[in-house]
């Protein structure tokens, strides 16, 4: 499942870092994550203690900041956040216009870590 | 060394590593001139009728290669090697989608050089594959009557990363709920740009639009 490729990514990044800065343990770290996306914070956490295990950054915390769905009108230049499981339009507010195209929603970033 | 907690900052997209294979096999591939399709779909959708459908097609215009994705088996490549274009099956070993990196060599056991067109037959789901950049210049998916008409709102971000959509057996239509209508509108709403085709593989009806669109798309490249 995409959950293992996902979170294996993760933790490259986040070991990569780790090493660049020599820390001896990583405590949490922090991500932003898309409403698009569909994995779970508690099978993130779960697939990331399993992939980490034994390494530096066994038992981290993954704090998990979700980021809306944002489009933006491609007519007049509005952004603005829809609901993706509501069966509404995703009309501009501003100007009315359905032509709009997603701008964020989709992200898998890492922040920052903390660490010791 | 102190034991306080310090804050290093990363600032980093983790998909960016395999974002930046896909644009590279995107960017090789075009100096070559051969368009690659990434084809998505749910199991039994429709993904092989469509691609023999497109073969028989396209042809006697394109040159066209098959890379057949499957968790298991080689039953799709063997189907359409036999409309005589060249075809490789890649075994995925488990793995629910491809990834550039697996696009790549599994391009580089085909003689792409010699092919206008490749179409990468994904892994059949509507969820993983949508998370990952193949190297695919347009990426496209079907939903089949069957499935029915809620998908978009159940599987959003496979919608919203397609140029173009293939509503398949559209022979079922009057068996089924199916609203054409409010499909449309659902996947519009997440990505207006997106071409819609109705199709059905199994009588060949509206196949002539789909594969204007492909070829034109080809011939753009």
């Amino acid at each position: 499942m995409h959950e293992l490729s996902v979170i294996n990514n993760i933790l490259k990044v986040v070991l990569k870092h780790a090493e660049d800065h020599k820390v001896k343990k990583v405590v949490a770290v922090h991500l932003q994550v898309g409403e698009l996306s569909d994995l779970e914070d508690q099978w993130m956490q779960q697939y990331f203690d399993y992939l980490a295990k034994d390494g530096i950054a066994e038992a981290a915390c993954l704090v998990i900041e979700r980021v809306p769905v944002v489009m933006k009108c491609s007519d007049c230049g509005m952004s603005h956040a829809i609901n993706i499981k509501e069966d509404k339009s995703s009309m501009c507010p501003e100007c009315g216009s359905t032509n709009n195209t997603i701008v964020s929603g989709r992200e898998y970033f890492i922040k920052n870590l903390e660490a010791i | 060394m102190s034991d306080e907690i310090k804050l290093i900052e990363v600032k980093e997209d983790i998909q960016a590593d395999n974002a930046a294979k896909a644009k590279e096999l995107q960017d090789s591939l075009r100096k070559e001139k051969t368009f690659l399709l990434n084809l998505m779909a749910s199991p039994g959708a429709g993904k092989t009728s469509l691609v023999i459908q497109t073969i028989r097609h396209l042809k006697e215009k394109l040159h066209v290669g098959i890379m057949e994705a499957d968790i298991d088996s080689m039953v799709d490549a063997e189907k359409v090697a036999k409309e005589g274009v060249d075809a490789i099956q890649i075994r995925t070993g488990g793995f629910c989608h491809m990834d550039a990196t697996m696009v790549k060599s599994g391009l580089d056991a085909m003689n792409t050089k010699n092919l206008d067109l490749v179409i990468l037959e994904n892994v059949g789901n509507l969820v993983c594959p949508a998370e990952f950049e193949t190297g695919a210049h347009k990426n496209a998916m079907i939903l089949s009557v069957p499935e029915g008409d809620d998908k978009p709102l159940k599987y959003p971000l496979m919608f919203s990363v397609c140029h173009a959509l293939v509503i398949n057996k559209t022979d079922y239509l009057e068996l089924s709920d199916f609203s054409v209508e409010k499909c449309r509108e659902r996947v519009l709403k997440l990505n207006p740009g997106i071409q819609i085709f109705e199709v059905s593989c199994k009588t060949g009806e509206g196949i002539d639009r789909w594969v204007e669109w492909l070829h034109q798309e080809v011939n753009n490249i």
